[in-house]
C-alpha cells in the first residue's frame, strides 16, 4: 500500500461527501418530479381497476414518457441532458451539473413505485373514503398516501440505492464523487487501492441506507 | 329520511346488473335488501347511495332528486350518508379512534369538536378503551363496531350496511345487529341492509324486497314475507334459514314458548316413531301443553326431547306419567 498520503484520505472524503450531495439533492428532485407523476399515473388509470379520476388519454401519453426515460441508458442520457445542465447549473460538468441527469433518469422510476405503492392500496378503503364524500385529493393526501406509506419508504430507499450506482457512473463523465475518484484514480492512474476504497465506502452507504430504510418501514408496519 | 327508486337501470358491459328497480324506502326503518350473489344488490346499494350513476331510473332522497346532481354537490350528499361494508375497510394507517375522526376532518369540524365526538361515538359502540388501538390489533366484530362509529360520526340521516356481517361469526352477527337496532332507534336514522342472509332480514328488519336477476320479485312487511312467501327465489332463501339460535338449547331442542314448562320427555329409538302423546290423551283425562320438541342423533341411536306440560286432576296426572314411563320414555320433572 504505497502512497496512501493524508491527501488521498482527504481527496476520498471529499468525493463521499461529493457523493452524498449528488445522491441527496437528485433523491429530492426525483421526488419532488416523480411523486406527482406517479400520483397522476394512480388516478388516472382508466378501466377494470380504474383510478378515482379516469383520464385514459393522459395516462397513455404520462406512461410513454416514463417508459421511454426508463428504458435509456443513463450515461446516454447524461450526455443529451448536457445541455440543460448548462443552461440550470451553468456547467455540464461537476458535482451539481450531474444532479440534473441524475434527478431526470431517476424521476421516471419513482413515479413506478409511487404508482405501483398506490394501487396497492386495498380499493375497498378507498370506496369507503368515497362513500364519505371525500374530495379526490382527500382521498390523495389522506388515504391513498398515508395507507401506502411504508412501501412508499421501501421504494424511497430502492431509488437512493439506484442514485448511489448511477451517480458513481457520473464519474465516468466528469461528474465527481466516488465514481469520479475511482476512475481518474484508481483506472487512469493505477490507483487499485483507491478504487477499492471508493468502492467500499459505497458498499458501506449502500448497506447504511438499506437498514435505515427497511428499519424505518418495519417500525411503520409495527404500529399498524 | 325516505329514498324512492324509479326504474333503476344499470348495465356493465352487455351485464344488466340492475334492470328497472322501483322501490320506496320508508324512513326511520331498517329495510332489507336480500338477494344472492349476482343478482345486482352491490350495484344496487351503490347507485341508492350515490357512488355509481345509474343509466337510467332516478333516485330521491325525501322531495330531491340526487341521482343527478352535479359531482360537488354529490360530495357534499354524500357526507350526510353513513356506509359500512362486509371488510369494514378501515385505514390501517390510523388508529381506531383516528378512523372515526375521519369524516368529521374532510367536513372541517373543529378539532375540540372532533375529539369530543369521537369520545361519544367510541362509548356508543362500547369500546371506549381502543381510542389509540391500531386496526390490525382489533376483532372481526370490533373493527365493524368501529366503522359504525365512523359511519355515523358526521350524524347522517341513512346508514347503508353493505353485507356488514357477512365476515362475522354468528354470535358477533347477532351483536352487530343488535348495536345497529339499538342506534336505528336512538337517532332516527334510515338503515338500509344488503345482504345474502335471511338470518339477518329476520332478525333485523322491519321491511324486505328480494332481488333476483337485477330485479325486485317480491317486496313487504318481513312479518307478510315469512308469513307468505310468494316466490320460489324467496321459498329457496327461506330453505336455507337456520333455527334462530336465541331459542335452540345445547341439545337441539326447540323452545318456541316463553312459559317454563315442567316436564320434558324424552323417546328413545322406536318410541320416537310411536304415537305415545296421543295414545295418552284418549287414555286419561289430561291436556298437554308442548313448548318445546328437538330430536339429536347420538351415534345410531335417535333421541327426541319434549317439554310441556301435562295438566289434568293430580291423579289423572300422576296416572298419565305412569304410563308414559311404561311405553319406555323416560321423564323427567322440574323443580317448580
Amino acid at each position: 500500500m504505497t502512497g496512501l498520503t493524508p491527501a488521498i484520505w482527504n481527496l476520498i472524503w471529499q468525493s463521499t461527501l461529493q457523493t452524498l450531495e449528488m445522491v441527496s439533492l437528485s433523491t429530492l428532485f426525483s421526488v419532488i418530479l416523480g411523486l406527482p407523476l406517479g400520483i397522476l399515473l394512480c388516478i388516472t388509470t382508466p378501466g377494470r381497476n380504474a383510478g378515482i379520476r379516469p383520464m385514459p388519454v393522459l395516462n397513455e401519453v404520462l406512461s410513454r414518457i416514463v417508459n421511454i426515460l426508463r428504458s435509456f441508458p443513463f450515461i446516454i442520457l447524461i450526455i443529451i441532458l448536457f445541455p440543460l445542465s448548462r443552461l440550470i447549473v451553468g456547467s455540464a460538468i461537476g458535482t451539481k451539473s450531474t444532479i440534473v441527469p441524475l434527478s431526470i433518469a431517476a424521476a421516471p422510476f419513482v413515479a413506478r413505485i409511487v404508482e405501483t405503492a398506490l394501487k396497492e392500496v386495498d380499493p375497498g378503503v378507498v370506496q369507503a373514503a368515497k362513500a364519505m364524500g371525500s374530495t379526490n385529493s382527500q382521498i390523495v393526501f389522506k388515504v391513498l398516501l398515508p395507507e401506502a406509506l411504508p412501501s412508499l419508504i421501501s421504494g424511497l430507499t430502492l431509488t437512493i440505492i439506484n442514485l448511489i450506482g448511477y451517480s458513481a457512473m457520473a464519474g465516468a463523465v466528469g461528474g465527481g464523487g466516488l465514481g469520479d475518484l475511482a476512475i481518474r484514480y484508481g483506472y487512469q492512474r493505477f490507483r487499485p487501492e483507491v478504487m477499492a476504497i471508493a468502492v467500499v465506502v459505497i458498499l458501506v452507504l449502500v448497506e447504511v441506507i438499506q437498514f435505515i430504510g427497511n428499519r424505518i418501514s418495519a417500525r411503520m408496519m409495527a404500529k399498524r | 329520511m325516505q329514498i324512492t327508486l324509479k326504474n333503476l337501470v344499470r348495465n356493465y358491459e352487455n351485464v344488466h346488473a340492475v334492470r328497472g328497480v322501483s322501490l320506496n324506502i320508508p324512513e326511520n326503518r331498517i329495510f332489507g335488501i336480500i338477494g344472492l350473489s349476482g343478482a345486482g344488490k352491490s350495484t344496487l346499494v351503490r347507485l341508492i347511495s350515490l357512488l355509481e350513476k345509474p343509466d337510467s331510473g332516478e333516485v330521491w332522497y325525501d322531495d330531491s332528486r340526487v341521482d343527478d346532481l352535479p359531482e360537488k354537490e354529490i360530495i357534499q350528499r354524500r357526507r350526510h350518508i353513513g356506509m359500512i361494508f362486509q371488510n369494514f375497510n378501515l385505514f390501517s394507517s390510523r388508529t381506531a379512534g383516528q378512523n372515526i375522526a375521519y369524516p368529521m376532518e374532510i367536513c372541517k369540524y373543529p378539532k375540540d369538536r372532533i375529539k369530543e365526538r369521537v369520545k361519544e361515538l367510541l362509548d356508543l359502540v362500547d369500546l371506549a378503551d381502543k381510542i389509540d388501538a391500531p386496526i390490525s390489533t382489533l376483532s372481526g366484530g370490533q373493527k365493524q363496531r368501529i366503522a359504525i362509529a365512523r359511519a355515523l360520526a358526521c350524524s347522517p340521516d341513512v346508514l347503508f350496511c353493505d353485507e356488514a356481517t357477512s365476515a362475522l361469526d354468528p354470535k358477533t352477527t347477532q351483536s352487530i345487529l343488535a348495536l345497529i337496532k339499538e342506534i336505528q332507534k336512538k337517532m332516527n336514522l334510515t338503515v338500509v341492509m344488503i345482504t345474502h342472509q335471511m338470518e339477518v332480514v329476520r332478525d333485523a328488519c322491519d321491511y324486505v324486497a328480494v332481488l333476483s336477476d337485477g330485479q325486485v320479485v317480491e317486496k313487504g312487511t318481513v312479518k307478510d314475507l315469512f308469513a307468505q312467501p310468494k316466490t320460489s327465489v324467496t321459498k329457496e332463501f327461506m330453505s336455507h334459514l337456520t333455527t334462530n339460535t336465541r331459542n335452540v338449547r345445547d341439545d337441539g331442542v326447540v323452545i318456541w314458548s316463553d312459559v317454563p314448562a315442567r316436564f320434558t320427555l324424552r323417546f328413545l329409538n322406536d318410541r320416537v316413531e310411536t304415537p305415545v302423546i296421543s295414545d295418552i290423551i284418549r287414555e286419561f283425562d289430561v291436556v298437554f301443553n308442548i313448548s318445546g320438541a328437538g330430536i339429536q342423533k347420538v351415534g345410531d341411536t335417535k333421541m327426541g326431547t319434549m317439554v310441556c306440560d301435562i295438566t289434568g286432576k293430580p291423579e289423572a296426572v300422576s296416572a298419565a306419567l305412569d304410563a308414559i314411563r311404561e311405553r319406555g320414555v323416560t321423564v323427567e320433572e322440574a323443580e317448580v
